[in-house]
């Protein structure tokens, strides 16, 4: 590949790297709410209320959350705090569906490597949470 | 960065490992197919998947891939993989390195994920890491002696297809590799099907538990070249797959290959270990 070739191929990959970070890093707070389907939103939890999958969901957050968000959930530097009043008013439903999902563009992974049955037990956790 | 360099990082990295906090890793269950769930940003895994073999024309082999995967966003992952093999009665040698990287387009579940995967490759013809099976691959490459003549600096093209349904993982390879020295395209697939041993958590701390346990199957092969695709003088490989994910510690993976046909390897024995650090940039930043 000749150096004159080779130029246009840096400038394009770097305009690439550039625009997708700029791309992903300018979405807002909560916007994944907007995005949940009716229908996921009326979904109930087979354990709400259940204090076994309560015990259970603490233990899979501090197993798979509790680096970003702490062991006490309350956030850890720009990552949000899960007794805040948008978790309280959130149904069970979009709960699971953004464990499900992620919210990918503002860095929450998707947790869909978890069985749903497991994500619902977390769930159920968020919930507990005063 | 020579490859001093690297040894001192590793193993700074293992002498500091027992200090910090471990998370269970539940990403991988396979050792050849990939699926779409990508590294999770600013993590960094260490894995090790290694490969025994026993040809009966041949000398019995123990190829090693070093694993390094980093989570750069949520849709994107980075790995570097270090190859190295010894083979009985004949030496032990470092045969190479692979760079990849992932990338997600879908920033949601769908019921098939896509996932894109770009490798490049710069190893030599003694590697036995076997980490995919393409073109015509088969257990006649392993009965020549230990030759580290020949680079083969190769660029990897996979389309990863993935989909989870009621804790079942399906996922699906199509594999595409060329030599860039002018060889022609290669081509394979992978294909895997795994599912936990409980869908739901236990709600007391145990490392034994059914849901530290994922039991599934791959299979995976080759699929010919450009000039002659199909699956005439190609190699094929059944394999049942175990992985124990232990709670806050290292998971533990193990498959047992055999081979479907005269080209392949009899059997082959897979082992793994994968150990991920959290927030890798935060820890080395002290926050």
């Amino acid at each position: 590949m000749t150096v004159g070739t080779r130029k246009p191929l840096l400038l394009m990959s770097l305009i690439f790297i550039l625009g997708s970070t700029l791309l992903f890093a300018g979405a807002g707070d909560g916007m994944w709410l907007t995005r949940v389907p009716e229908k996921q939103r009326s979904r109930e939890n087979p354990f709400a209320g259940q204090p076994n999958a309560i015990a259970a969901g603490a233990k899979l957050f501090r197993q798979n959350c509790s680096t970003c968000h702490g062991g006490e959930a309350l956030g850890m530097e720009n990552r949000p705090n899960l007794h805040s009043e948008r978790i309280h008013a959130a149904t069970d439903g979009e709960l699971e569906w953004l464990l499900k999902n992620g919210s990918m563009k503002n860095g929450m992974p998707s947790w869909s490597r978890l069985p749903e049955q497991q994500r619902w037990q977390i769930v159920a956790f968020l919930k507990s949470l005063q | 960065m020579p490859l001093n360099g690297l040894k001192a990082i590793a193993v700074l990295l293992l002498l500091a490992s027992p200090l910090l906090p471990r998370r269970a890793c539940a990403q991988e269950n396979y050792f050849v197919t990939y699926t779409h769930h990508m590294e999770e940003p600013g993590n960094l895994e260490f894995a090790t998947k290694s490969v025994s073999g026993f040809p009966r024309a041949g000398n019995a082999f123990w190829g090693n891939a070093i694993e390094m995967e980093y989570g750069v966003k949520t849709w994107w992952t980075s790995e570097l993989y270090l190859d190295s093999q010894t083979t009985a009665n004949e030496s032990s040698v470092f045969t190479g390195f692979r760079l990849e990287n992932r990338f997600r387009p879908l920033l949601q579940e769908h019921w098939i994920n896509p996932v894109l995967y770009a490798e490049f490759e710069d190893i030599n013809s003694a590697d036995k890491a076997l980490l995919e099976v393409v073109g015509h691959d088969g257990v006649a490459d392993f009965l020549v002696r230990n030759d580290r003549s020949e680079k083969k600096r190769e660029v990897e093209l996979k389309l990863i297809l993935s989909s989870n349904f009621k804790g079942w993982n399906v996922a699906e390879n199509m594999i595409a590799e060329k030599n860039i020295a002018g060889e022609p395209w290669e081509f394979g697939y992978a294909v895997a099907v795994s599912r936990p041993l409980s869908l739901a958590a236990s709600p007391n701390a145990c490392r034994l538990c059914w849901e530290n346990f994922t039991a599934g199957a791959e299979l995976y092969g080759g699929l010919g070249d450009r000039y002659s695709f199909g699956l005439h003088d190609t190699s094929h490989y059944l394999a049942p797959t175990l992985a124990f994910h232990l709670p806050s510690g290292p998971t533990f993976s193990v498959s047992p290959a055999a081979g479907l046909n005269s080209n392949s390897h009899g059997f082959l024995l897979r082992f793994g270990v994968a150990y991920e650090i959290n927030q890798v940039v935060s820890r080395l930043r002290g926050k």
